[in-house]
């Protein structure tokens, strides 16, 4: 027992190792493709830094306007400070339209590197208190800071995605450790930054109202209080000043876009994907059969055109009804944590909770779904079982990301991101849970010997007939659809990413809802 | 609320207990013994697996830098007329791809010397050959004759990029892979264990990656080929080994640097067998054939054999070009050695120098020639060459650094150090490419992999006053790349920080090569002690 505080000490610092090294791989990926976002969250710099806050959500300049809540518009304006500094014309609205300069790009690759800092933070945090060996706590956060999914979407593709998700789970490392208030408090922070992130808020309000608001009428309903005006208060911080201005409406308007559609360009990989298919087969057969099917006008991905659906068949799917599926999808999770509100389980909810957005939610973007890949890794090693999953579910929707990158320069980039990936998980996963012989004696009798056994970590034939199919899925879509189809079905290839990563999603999906009703 | 709970999970969350309980789950579960146990070592999860798995691991690693890298611009980009590196490379492929073979050193109408003609050997030229074909059948206007002068495109880039990343793959990481397993073959657990850091120090040298990948170069090949040679030779592969090395030197005449050091070894070790007289003539027998076999098409007459020959030895360009750290160009600030002597007197006052400074390590390899001993005559003869022979350039450093990775565990301190200053002593020439993120990168990389949590713990403590002199030291060659990058030098002198970093580097550099050489000589008073006391038992 005099081993551990010596060893704590040790293990505190090399939290900088991987971090450091990741911020070498991502320095060295400045250079690379960026995506429109780029642009994107250069306007934004220059909107917030040029115009008065009483504009930012009506100015329509570019047309990437500032649709993200008021945080993120004040962090631009934090970040605008300095941008202006380095490249006037950078934070210029006007002269500033895709406008990339060297020191542009690398201010703005900068500032993703710099605010991953609050995830290489939270990822610390989230294995402080936790009872794990060296080992473990390396492999989370390898899990974690090393994602290849972090890498291709806030390194490669540009967003800040990274400093988002780490401000999620220092709230959940909080909730961890019994500090609801300020779990709650980042919570609530983190919706004022990202508003994409309030599909786990039934799941938060339950939780903390289980969980926080107890301990007999008076004392449940006082802190029921204080923890509704930690939340006011935060929120009137975000929104008070555009309240003031009379800006709330253009606010809304920009943050819920129903316009745009039930998926996105290229289709995440979701339940709706199959309820799509579902109706192109039926109008093709049902043409076939002789019925009179007009050909839908609208797109799935495009805006809201009047009001013809995109569906042929099938009846059309609005926003409401994506969400009452959602909130349908996540209710077993409520009910548990209704009647059982464990800290231990707050990171497996949440995530449970945004795995139901993802598939069931109106407008999509793949990258969504790192809003639950991401927590998971924490729970990653408590069991076998969860290891497996997240086993293939990082590799999963790592690999959904993959039509983001679509340019020859990053093709390799992303293949060998993913294989490291998968090979440092494969080997940490089986070296954390070796084979186990029975250490009785009688289990040696042969009989009993295979049911004493447990064996180490693997992925079973099953597992790996389904990355082998995922592999398929890749080589058909980069080499052989070419030289087979030519320039035929030219879409073909990502439908086959998206229904296969779908496939996936929904595994992943039912593993967890399972996980969550059996687990006591 | 009494059904909650969440009370008994903040005690077990906290307080020792749960922590005692783990670890006497931990204790029962991992009885695979200490080696195996993940608490001892967080590594272990990787290398305690076959050599196979882990190197594969490295190596996708490598591969991610190595791309990375590449991101980056090349030497010479946009830059007309000449371009850079980068270009001459394009350049060889076009003219190898669509010229005869006896063309390709000859001036002509087609083929014009001037513009980065020709000037490394035959194997060379074949490599272009093929990388040529691959770039023609891909994007054929990248390589046509006269009209892909300067060519500079998207795809372009990155299948020149592709053809360096997969010479590397087709011959540097084999050769890793066959040295570390011959280096490590008769070692103990104990010493096993630093393979895979060792192998990550060769592997992730930032230098060769700067070179290779961001400059555009395909040293990996003929040091590839070198290092496979030298595995071979420790695995007492004699003819192999020596077959190896004539095809490195016909890659690149600079593998010659090694030259003294397999001469003086194989010598050393021939004269030592039954019969020296066979070995050395089978040795001498694989080499002549080698060389033929390389140079078989311009074997049919003298001329064309003597044209290749000028081409490689390119003397009117002067005792040194550019800033390099060595002592021609050191001294030159004091000695103005190109206005003082004729070529020819240069030629020959290089010569004597380098040879005098081979001969101690070479003399030591014939007087015992042991395997540790062969790595630190490698690694004394091409720091000589590099600091006296005729035309070195910047990039050569990078042939003594690859013995000095072999040593990285023997002598960790002389490997960073050469490290360093290597990685200075190019720092203008990388800047000069634009290559300052991923030079700052890779310098950052190769501190961070070397002080890498958990591997490698060092018995040996440095004592105080070399951890000052080396704090001091690296002080210094932070200040020098602080003030190349910010302050733009005096009208009068504008090359004067290059001469700084030289000056710094050379000094540097000295210093290693004798503490190197002593170090060497040192060997084999310990080894002829260690051959007395076995006498005398």
């Amino acid at each position: 027992m005099e081993k551990p505080p010596n060893s704590r000490h040790q293990i505190d610092g090399e939290i900088w190792w991987p971090a450091l090294v990741a911020t070498v791989v991502k320095l060295l990926l400045i250079p690379a493709y960026r995506s429109t976002d780029f642009e994107v969250h250069r306007n934004w710099l220059a909107l917030t830094h040029s115009l008065p806050l009483s504009q930012w959500y009506s100015d329509t300049t570019s047309q990437w306007t500032l649709d993200y809540p008021p945080f993120f518009a004040y962090f631009e304006k934090f970040l605008s400070f300095f941008a202006s500094r380095v490249d006037p014309t950078m934070t210029h609205l006007h002269h500033g339209l895709n406008y990339a300069s060297e020191r542009t790009i690398l201010f703005q690759r900068l500032s993703v590197t710099l605010s991953d800092s609050v995830l290489v933070y939270s990822a610390y945090r989230l294995t402080r208190n936790r009872n794990f060996s060296s080992f473990e706590r390396f492999l989370i956060w390898a899990l974690v800071i090393w994602s290849p999914g972090l890498f291709i979407v806030d390194h490669l593709h540009f967003q800040y995605n990274g400093f988002l998700l780490g401000m999620l789970l220092l709230s959940i490392s909080f909730l961890e450790e019994g500090k609801d208030l300020v779990g709650g408090f980042f919570f609530a922070v983190l919706l004022c930054f990202k508003h994409l992130f309030a599909v786990a808020a039934p799941v938060y309000f339950v939780y903390l109202f289980r969980h926080y608001c107890r301990g007999g009428l008076v004392k449940g309903f006082g802190r029921l209080v204080l923890i509704g005006s930690v939340v006011l208060v935060v929120f009137a911080a975000a929104y008070g000043p555009f309240l003031y201005y009379g800006q709330m409406q253009e606010v809304f308007r920009r943050m819920f876009p129903f316009g745009r559609g039930l998926c996105h360009a290229y289709w995440a990989p979701n339940f709706w994907v199959f309820y799509i298919m579902l109706d192109k087969f039926l109008a093709f057969w049902l043409v076939k059969l002789g019925f009179n099917i007009q050909a839908p006008k609208a797109s799935f991905t495009g805006g809201l055109v009047g009001d013809s659906s995109p569906f042929a068949v099938l009846p059309t799917i609005t926003p409401l009804i994506t969400f009452i599926t959602v909130l349908l999808a996540i209710s077993p999770c409520l009910v548990k944590a209704w009647r059982n509100p464990q800290p231990r389980m707050v990171s497996k909810w949440v995530s449970y909770a945004y795995t139901c957005g993802f598939l069931f939610g109106w407008h999509v973007h793949e990258k969504a779904s790192l809003h639950f890949v991401i927590p998971l890794a924490s729970t990653a090693l408590t069991s076998m079982e969860d290891a497996k999953h997240y086993f293939f579910l990082s590799i999963v929707s790592f690999y959904s990301l993959f039509p983001l990158l679509f340019e020859a320069q990053e093709y390799p980039i992303k293949v060998v991101l993913l294989l490291l990936h998968t090979i440092l998980m494969f080997f940490g996963f089986s070296s954390r849970f070796p084979a186990r012989s029975a250490t009785t004696a009688g289990a040696v009798v042969k009989g009993r010997d295979k049911t004493s056994e447990t064996p180490a970590f693997h992925i079973g034939w099953f597992g790996k007939s389904c990355l082998f199919g995922l592999l398929f899925v890749e080589i058909w879509g980069q080499f052989v659809h070419r030289m087979v189809l030519g320039d035929r079905l030219p879409f073909l290839p990502l439908m086959m990413i998206s229904i296969y990563c779908a496939l996936g999603m929904i595994y992943s999906w039912i593993w967890q809802l399972r996980h969550i009703i059996l687990i006591h | 609320m009494n059904d909650c709970p969440s009370e008994k999970n903040h005690t077990l969350l906290n307080p020792k207990t749960l922590l005692r309980v783990t670890n006497a789950v931990h204790q029962t579960n991992t009885a695979a013994g200490p080696e195996s146990d993940p608490n001892t070592n967080i590594w272990s999860f990787i290398t305690t697996r076959s050599t196979s798995s882990w190197f594969l691991c490295i190596s996708l690693f490598a591969v991610l830098i190595r791309l990375a890298v590449a991101l980056h611009p090349y030497s010479g980009a946009h830059t007309p007329p000449m371009f850079g590196d980068y270009e001459a490379q394009r350049h060889w492929m076009e003219i190898t791809v669509n010229l005869p073979v006896k063309d390709w050193y000859r001036n002509s109408t087609v083929n014009d010397l001037g513009y980065w003609g020709l000037d490394y050997p035959p194997l060379t030229a074949y490599q272009s050959y093929f990388h040529g074909i691959l770039l023609e059948f891909f994007d054929p206007a990248s390589v046509a004759l006269f009209t892909s002068r300067g060519y500079e495109s998207y795809i372009g880039k990155l299948l020149m990029r592709w053809t360096v990343l997969m010479s590397d793959l087709m011959i540097f990481f084999p050769a890793v892979l066959y040295f570390i397993t011959v280096y490590y073959s008769g070692k103990t657990t104990g010493d096993r264990s630093n393979m895979a850091w060792h192998t990550l120090m060769i592997l992730l040298n930032p230098c060769i990656i700067l070179i290779d990948h961001g400059h555009f170069q395909y040293n990996c090949i003929s040091l590839g080929l070198t290092l496979a040679a030298i595995a071979a030779i420790l695995s007492d592969r004699n003819l192999v080994g020596s077959m190896l090395f004539c095809l490195a030197l016909n890659h690149k005449q600079m593998s010659a640097y090694y030259a003294p050091a397999f001469f003086g070894y194989l010598l050393g070790k021939s004269v030592r067998r039954k019969n020296p007289i066979l070995e050395i003539l089978k040795l001498g027998f694989v080499v002549l054939c080698t060389f033929a076999l390389v140079w078989w098409p311009y074997l049919h007459s003298m001329d064309a054999s003597l044209e290749v020959l000028s081409r490689l030895a390119p003397f009117e360009r002067g005792i040194y070009e550019d800033y390099v750290a060595n002592f021609w160009c050191a001294t030159s600030v004091v000695v103005k050695w190109k206005r003082l002597f004729s070529t020819q007197l240069l030629k020959l006052l290089s010569l004597t120098a380098t040879v005098s400074a081979c001969i101690p390590s070479m003399i030591q390899l014939i007087w015992s020639p042991t395997k540790r001993g062969f790595l630190q005559g490698l690694l004394n003869c091409s720091l000589s060459f590099y600091l006296f022979s005729f035309q070195v350039h910047e990039k050569s450093i990078l042939l003594p650094l690859l013995p000095a990775s072999f040593l990285a565990l023997e002598e960790p301190f002389i490997f960073r150090w050469l490290m360093y200053n290597a990685l200075l002593s190019m720092f203008p020439l990388l800047r000069r490419d634009g290559l300052v993120l991923p030079y700052a990168a890779l310098y950052g990389l190769f501190i961070l992999l070397y002080h890498a949590p958990g591997v490698r713990k060092d018995a040996r403590k440095p004592d105080f006053y070399s951890s000052v002199l080396e704090s001091s030291a690296f002080a210094c060659s932070l200040f020098l790349h602080i003030i190349y990058l910010t302050i733009t030098p005096p009208d009068k002198y504008p090359f004067l920080f290059e001469a700084v970093i030289m000056i710094f580097c050379f000094s540097q550099f000295v210093l290693s090569s004798i503490y190197l050489n002593t170090k060497q000589w040192a060997l084999s008073k310990s080894s002829t002690q260690v051959d007395a006391r076995k006498k005398s038992l």
